[in-house]
């Protein structure tokens, strides 16, 4: 693709919910979701099991259908007829991964690759990517989880996909695949795909997607990046105070005013602050008459978003 | 056409892999010689060739064994993927449902041809190096082959449907027992029965040989036993005087109108199923 072609697919709606709804019998799985991915994004869907996430998957793959509202992929309705060609510009990597046993990894990845008409070199590329090119000629039956899962992210990357859905894209994989595999996220997103992905590794998502949807009971409980639901939670920020040689009893009864202390004993405060009064309190904790030695401070993290946004306590 | 015979070529080669096509092979051989060489004793005294008698035994093996094998192929191709998450992953793809349903048909019918035609071909070839066989006899065997076929066909379509239908695999496979058991072992006996019980009264015989004859594995039977004289002898059916090729046709519109019938509900189902 070329350089022109990658800044005008930027930012494109490559998928769009427009208050979808989706029950099976009197069990509502998904609730009015709006939601859009953009080509260049990434985001990420967030929520437990049974939030309603691989339903969504299975909604803009056009596998099943709503019960309310709209869905549109690349401009057409999934499960339409004019969505059939679109499906070759879609990768989908669903949650556990699952082949046909008696084939070889090399038979399966050119099963999928011959269905998308893609040519059947691009198999071994991406064989050789995933670390799979030893095992190729191996029936899947012989392949542990982690190779499963990077055959089936193999498969989800044929035909350079515009769109990539992955459900669960991480798990079984060890350290050095999982930053592998973010290193190939991140470079597809900067060629102008879009990518929504589902995960519960809240910590290693959080310096990936650029932004998180959060689901709970089938409900979207927020929408934005980092910096906009860190706002709209107006979570407070820890501060960590560390007094090696005691007096951190005297220093709280100081601070207690602005802020909520989580935790005092005589060496350490942990405080809770309000975004908006951290520089007021950081000069109350510099003007100390027993300076703290140590201070730490910690903005809320996206766990202790998604514990806001799903209705938990934070975690401590 | 490309994704059929791409999804279709999986199916047959699956059925290699998993020992299924020469599982079918050995069984089917390994009974059609037993029935060609050793159940053929009273041959002289009918003036009845081998072969004659043999596709005779050959049209009651398929009848029950037949229907079976297509079942044990097709209860699973649809809940079976459900259950192991492989349908997901295969309809994400730039396939049409209608492909996918065609697609296995077509790699469980070539599973079908091979067995059936390698099982029976070779007792065909056993007897044809044995003894004479006249060219009607000949022609009878390729009429059971193809036709037992057919019947496979009806049963591949009718298993799709169960598949597409139950919410377990187990449930399939009860299903499929129960329709082996009705349309290849019950249904006559249930038949005899009835008319036992009713003694001419409402059943006449248009209404008995219509009943007779909607059941698939039955249109088979006929066909193959009324081809010619004496096999329809040695089976003990009455040979129907100059109307076989009519009544052979049917039988074969009828296998063909179950194939459909069955194919097309099993596509309707299909298209409603959450993969």
């Amino acid at each position: 693709m070329t350089e022109v072609g990658c800044n005008r697919d930027r930012h494109q709606v490559l998928v769009k919910l427009d208050k979808v709804s989706k029950r099976y019998g009197a069990h509502s799985v998904v609730s009015d979701v709006n939601l859009t991915a953009n080509s260049g994004e990434c985001l990420a869907l967030l929520g437990h099991n049974g939030a309603g996430k691989t339903t969504l998957f299975k909604l803009m793959l056009g596998l099943i259908r709503t019960n309310g509202g709209s869905v549109q992929v690349a401009g057409a309705e999934p499960g339409g007829t004019a969505f059939h060609n679109i499906r070759r510009t879609v990768g989908f990597l669903p949650e556990s991964v699952a082949f046909q046993d008696t084939m070889t990894g090399r038979e399966v990845l050119e099963f999928y690759a011959r269905l998308k008409q893609v040519p059947d070199e691009e198999c071994d590329r991406l064989l050789k990517r995933m670390g799979l090119i030893d095992a190729a000629r191996q029936r899947v039956r012989t392949y542990s989880k982690g190779m499963r899962q990077r055959l089936g992210l193999a498969q989800a990357l044929l035909g350079e996909p515009r769109l990539l859905l992955l459900d669960e894209p991480t798990t079984g994989l060890d350290p050095e695949l999982r930053r592998h595999f973010f290193d190939t996220i991140d470079g597809m997103c900067k060629a102008g795909a879009a990518i929504i992905m589902s995960s519960h590794a809240l910590t290693e998502i959080e310096a990936h997607a650029d932004r998180y949807a959060i689901l709970a009971k089938g409900r979207l409980a927020a929408l934005g990046t980092l910096r906009e639901l860190k706002r709209q939670a107006g979570l407070p920020l820890r501060i960590r105070l560390t007094f090696p040689n005691g007096g951190a009893k005297a220093a709280a009864g100081a601070l207690n005013g602005p802020c909520n202390l989580a935790k005092v004993n005589d060496k350490h405060i942990h405080l809770d602050c309000p975004e908006a009064d951290k520089m007021s309190v950081l000069r109350m904790i510099s003007g100390l008459n027993d300076p703290a030695q140590d201070v730490e401070i910690e903005p809320p993290r996206l766990e202790d978003l998604y514990a806001h946004f799903t209705g938990r306590e934070r975690l401590q | 056409m490309r994704t059929i015979a791409i999804i279709a070529a999986k199916e047959l080669r699956d059925g290699v892999r998993n020992r299924w096509v020469a599982a079918a092979i050995l069984l089917l051989a390994a009974l059609a010689l037993a029935i060609a060489f050793l159940g053929s004793g009273p041959v002289g005294t009918i003036n009845a060739s081998r072969l004659s008698v043999t596709v005779a035994g050959l049209t009651t093996l398929s009848v029950y064994l037949v229907p079976l094998i297509a079942l044990m192929l097709s209860y699973d191709a649809i809940i079976g993927e459900i259950e192991r998450g492989t349908l997901l992953l295969l309809l994400a793809h730039p396939v049409r449902r209608w492909q996918v349903l065609c697609g296995k048909f077509f790699g469980h019918l070539a599973i079908l041809i091979l067995a059936i035609s390698i099982g029976y071909g070779l007792v065909g070839l056993a007897i044809w190096a044995t003894q004479s066989v006249r060219p009607g006899e000949a022609l009878a065997l390729f009429n059971l082959i193809g036709s037992s076929v057919l019947l496979g066909a009806v049963f591949l379509a009718l298993g799709y449907l169960l598949s597409a239908v139950s919410k377990e695999r187990a449930t399939a496979a009860g299903l499929a027992v129960a329709v082996w058991l009705v349309l290849a072992v019950i249904y006559d006996l249930a038949l005899l029965g009835l008319i036992v019980a009713d003694d001419g009264r409402v059943i006449g015989e248009t209404l008995f040989s219509t009943l007779l004859m909607i059941n698939p594995t039955n249109a088979f039977r006929v066909h193959n036993l009324m081809q010619f004289e004496s096999v329809s002898a040695a089976a003990g059916l009455i040979g129907p005087d100059g109307t076989a090729n009519q009544a052979m046709t049917t039988t074969l519109g009828i296998l063909i109108l179950w194939l459909v019938c069955a194919g097309l509900a099993a596509q309707g189902l299909f298209r409603r199923v959450d993969p």
